[in-house]
């Protein structure tokens, strides 16, 4: 297998908190393929945004991710690059989508100057021309009448619109990795479909490798390659979309997609996991989901589980696995 | 001396010119522009009244004509003077409005008739004084806020966008300031940097920036967590660019109305300066000074009191009035939906 086009190994995100440092994302590690989608999945909270935001190095102080953490892109490692290399890196090389396009826009400046930013900031190619660039891209996002919403504020503009024009901001100079945080979460479901077909179609002709975070099984399901499962900061389990889907082996994941609501459950009680989510800082000892897990035993509350691979591309972290194989 | 306001005219007419052009491009700025406009057309009236006069009374130059006469000889006059000839028309001393003998001894005027508001006690007539004065007042209020505004925001912006230590230290600049009673700050460091326009604009700036900064600043810190701000991040813009770009346009609104609030007050503390002796020359707030002792006479004079109150009563509610109608239009708040 060739190198991945992003490779995070070993990635920690810490916050000062109440006596030392809080880690908000503990030692984690994934790899994404140039043109795969990998879904970071999880409940709020669990650092699916810090490890996006440590991607990007835009982790905001006093947070810091520690030493010791390794991201590479295309071989490059990101972590030592310079603060100018690396403003290089955002938007060209990374583009990023978020939660909210409502406020995600500039409200005094008009959404074609926007996009504009990013292009003649990475370009370094004439207004008229990065103009023109903005129009064939809008169209190219779908959005209708591009020579005038050029010149459209964004409060003139609906909700997918919006979204629109930030995926247009974003892919302007055609980045190697996607970013999407939550990108259809603020959206109406049938706006919700036309975003995630966009990202798709768009994505599979630049050959753009996506990371999409979610919380969202059917976005999962629409979109993506693989699915890694993170919870209190770790990756619990990963594996390719069939796998994960169809195959769940760790109990939080079983649990997560036992409380999407089915058609064919209606009328009976929605399954929940019980409990919350701990806040960082306050994880339990052993394997830290073994307070709200169904089938916690004995080695739970005292040693953290082991990452198991289940298959070539499955693995998950849960001691029911590592008994399971020696019975 | 004179020449130097000739190219400042020179220069705020460009600038004029310039600002009209963009805000006649940029829809967002045209379609407010055009909205105040629909919504005080009087008040607007009357700052353009002003800022003319104000103007005519900038523009000053020495002729060949002027300097054969032995009392302006060598001093420039601005179009005002020109109009006025004050040097003439003047009286021996107090005379009321439209009188044909002094208000004292009634011997007839030189001009019978001719002052509309009067004369005043050295008999310069009180409508040349009044005008004289709106340069005066829009310099206080104008040269001040160039001080104010740049030091403010510098400071503001700088404090709210970086924090940590900077904004330390620039609350801690702050706080001193504030802790001082501003009146006794202004009366020192009018001793120190003299008497004279730029230097009193000079002492209410430092004293007065304060305030604003504490606005850009607050402002700024909830800017930098906007969600517009972290997409500029994330697309590589740099931190310069960042406030230029999407910091800055976003506070513009709050310039310009801290702008014309700050102007009034300004103009109204030139009025307590001169109440203390440390005004500026030919102002109103002198004029209003020395026309307090008269009050007390009987029959009063009045004349004096009211060309430099109406005058500054008008300007003040005109500023006022366009500043409460500007925060009406850009807060969304209070923004009529309009497409």
């Amino acid at each position: 297998m060739s190198a991945p086009l992003l490779a995070v190994e070993g990635l920690s995100v810490d916050f000062p908190g109440d006596g030392g440092r809080v880690r908000v994302v503990d030692c984690i590690g994934f790899s994404i393929a140039a043109g795969e989608t990998l879904a970071l999945v999880g409940e709020s909270g669990c650092g699916k945004s810090m490890t996006a935001l440590a991607v990007m190095r835009l982790v905001a102080k006093p947070g810091r991710i520690e030493p010791g953490s390794r991201i590479r892109l295309e071989g490059r490692d990101l972590l030592s690059l310079s603060v100018p290399e690396m403003r290089g890196v955002r938007g060209a090389r990374i583009g990023m989508i978020f939660q909210e396009p409502m406020t995600s826009l500039n409200p005094v400046t008009t959404v074609g100057e926007q996009v504009m930013e990013a292009i003649e900031l990475h370009a370094g190619i004439p207004r008229a021309k990065a103009r023109e660039r903005v129009i064939e891209l809008f169209g190219h996002v779908g959005i209708p009448d591009p020579a005038r919403r050029f010149q459209a504020y964004p409060h003139q503009l609906s909700g997918g619109l919006k979204q629109r024009v930030m995926i247009a901001m974003a892919m302007a100079m055609r980045p190697r990795l996607l970013i999407a945080d939550e990108p259809t979460t603020a959206l109406d479901a049938t706006i919700r479909a036309q975003i995630l077909e966009l990202l798709r179609t768009l994505c599979a002709e630049t050959g753009t490798a996506v990371l999409l975070i979610t919380h969202d099984f059917g976005v999962v399901n629409e979109t993506a390659d693989r699915v890694a499962v993170m919870y209190a900061g770790q990756i619990v389990e990963e594996g390719t979309r069939l796998e994960v889907l169809s195959q769940p082996r760790h109990p939080y994941t079983q649990g997560l997609l036992r409380s999407i609501p089915k058609p064919e459950a209606r009328g009976a009680r929605l399954e929940e996991i019980k409990g919350i989510v701990p806040r960082p800082g306050h994880w339990p000892p052993g394997c830290r989901f073994h307070t709200r897990c169904p089938f916690a035993f004995e080695p739970c509350p005292v040693r953290a589980p082991e990452r198991t691979a289940l298959s070539a591309t499955q693995a998950a972290c849960c001691h029911l696995l590592t008994r399971e194989a020696r019975p | 001396m004179h020449w130097v306001s000739n190219i400042v005219v020179v220069l705020l007419i460009v600038g004029a010119i310039l600002a009209g052009r963009h805000v006649a491009r940029d829809r967002f700025w045209r379609e407010n522009a055009a909205q105040l406009w629909r919504r005080r057309p009087f008040a607007i009236g009357v700052i353009g009244l002003y800022l003319f006069l104000a103007l005519l009374d900038s523009i000053a130059w020495i002729d060949p004509a002027s300097e054969a006469n032995a009392l302006t000889s060598g001093k420039p006059r601005t179009i005002i003077d020109r109009i006025f000839q004050p040097e003439r028309f003047k009286e021996a001393s107090y005379s009321a409005p439209l009188a044909d003998a002094a208000f004292y001894g009634g011997q007839p005027l030189l001009h019978p008739g001719a002052h509309l508001l009067g004369t005043d006690l050295l008999g310069r007539d009180v409508v040349y004084r009044t005008l004289k004065g709106v340069r005066v007042a829009l310099l206080i209020g104008g040269l001040t806020s160039l001080v104010v505004i740049p030091i403010a925001l510098l400071f503001g912006v700088t404090a709210g966008y970086f924090g940590r230590r900077i904004d330390d230290a620039v609350f801690f600049a702050m706080t001193v300031l504030a802790s001082v009673p501003s009146l006794l700050l202004l009366i020192a460091l009018i001793m120190v940097l003299g008497k004279g326009t730029v230097q009193v604009c000079v002492a209410l700036g430092v004293t007065g920036w304060v305030h604003f900064c504490r606005i850009a600043r607050g402002e700024t810190l909830k800017l930098r967590e906007a969600d517009f701000v972290a997409a500029a991040r994330v697309l590589g813009v740099s931190e310069a660019t960042i406030i230029r770009r999407h910091i800055l346009p976003n506070i513009a609104h709050l310039i310009i109305i801290t702008f014309a609030l700050s102007f009034t007050a300004l103009v109204l503390s030139e009025t307590i300066l001169s109440y203390l002796g440390i005004g500026l020359d030919g102002s109103w707030g002198q004029m209003i000074d020395q026309a307090r002792n008269e009050l007390s006479r009987t029959p009063v004079i009045w004349w004096n009191l009211t060309g430099a109150s109406v005058a500054l009563f008008t300007l003040v509610l005109a500023v006022n009035m366009i500043a409460d109608a500007m925060r009406d239009i850009i807060d969304p708040r209070t923004r009529r939906e309009e497409r």
